[in-house]
């Protein structure tokens, strides 16, 4: 356990984070971009775990902070999802450059 | 090198790779499979943390949960075999040099941080977790957790009412068409009368 150094973990959920970034960037269906927020609230998961086990580990705070982003996180993908699909039957598209009644 | 470390950067090199390819791929559908690997991968490194309630959550909530949820959307609005169409070069290459020097930079501060870990070892236990949860005293998330259950039943009814198929008015009235077509319809009667006899 001690022998891989905290950095590598840390290694792994920033880099997460920042394939999370690009797919946002670059992606233009909103399912896809939805994937690309998942991984981003992972990495960040990853993170408050390991924080928690290596710096801190007579407290349980980051596995709380971890329960609740993973529920929140549920919450978040149906709501998007209901909305996701409630615009495909009004605009028979989910590209978000399709959708730009509310741009100005 | 031990084997738990070994176990380590496999298990890191797998959700890298699958991140990688759930974020690259023009199929929609093999980006949700992708990502699901990717998801599984995470639950195998909180596996490796020895952190198993976290790991059995992940694997319930996420690959149970929210992968299969996209998987359904994903058939509801798009061909799943077709590919999505291509990006502009210009703004492939602007995302990845933004990602790039955004990640040299985290993980430059990161590496000369040099975090020292404590010896003690992390001893957490489901019922542990479970009195914090629910203690009103210091240290204890009871008003954390009210909220979010509160805020599940709102996100669980804001779904019912935005996905919910809207019917055109009528004022009470039943024209002819719809008339006609519950004629046809025999489960209805059966529900009507089911009601008339109670």
């Amino acid at each position: 356990m001690s022998d891989v150094p905290m950095s590598h973990i840390l290694f792994v959920s920033t880099a997460l984070f920042f394939i999370g970034m690009y797919g946002l960037f670059t992606r233009r269906n909103m399912i896809t971009m939805l994937m690309a927020i998942e991984l981003i609230l992972n990495s960040v998961n990853i993170n408050f775990v390991v924080f928690n086990k290596y710096l801190y580990p007579e407290k349980l705070d980051g596995i709380f902070f971890t329960i609740f982003i993973i529920t929140i996180a549920a919450a978040e993908a149906a709501v998007a999802i209901a909305i996701i699909i409630n615009l495909y039957r009004s605009h028979r598209s989910i590209d978000v450059e399709k959708a730009s009644e509310m741009k100005w | 090198m031990t084997a738990s470390a070994i176990i380590f950067y496999i298990i890191a090199a797998f959700i890298l790779g699958m991140g990688v390819l759930a974020m690259t791929t023009r199929k929609i559908f093999r980006s949700a499979i992708w990502l699901l690997f990717s998801l599984i991968g995470i639950a195998a490194l909180y596996f490796w943390l020895q952190v198993e309630f976290i790991a059995a959550v992940q694997i319930v909530v996420y690959v149970g949960g929210i992968v299969v949820l996209i998987i359904f959307s994903i058939f509801l609005t798009q061909q799943s075999g077709k590919e999505m169409p291509k990006q502009p070069l210009k703004r492939l290459v602007a995302s990845a040099l933004a990602v790039v020097f955004g990640f040299g930079l985290t993980y430059l501060q990161i590496w000369k941080y040099d975090f020292q870990p404590t010896a003690k070892s992390f001893d957490w236990t489901v019922a542990n977790i479970g009195a914090q949860m629910l203690n009103t005293g210091a240290g204890g998330y009871a008003l954390p957790f009210e909220v979010v259950s509160m805020l599940l039943l709102a996100a669980m009814v804001g779904c019912i009412v935005i996905a919910m198929k809207t019917q055109p008015a009528t004022n009470g009235k039943i024209n002819e068409e719809e008339k006609e077509k519950l004629k046809d319809e025999p489960a209805i009667e059966i529900i009507v009368t089911e009601i008339s006899e109670l």
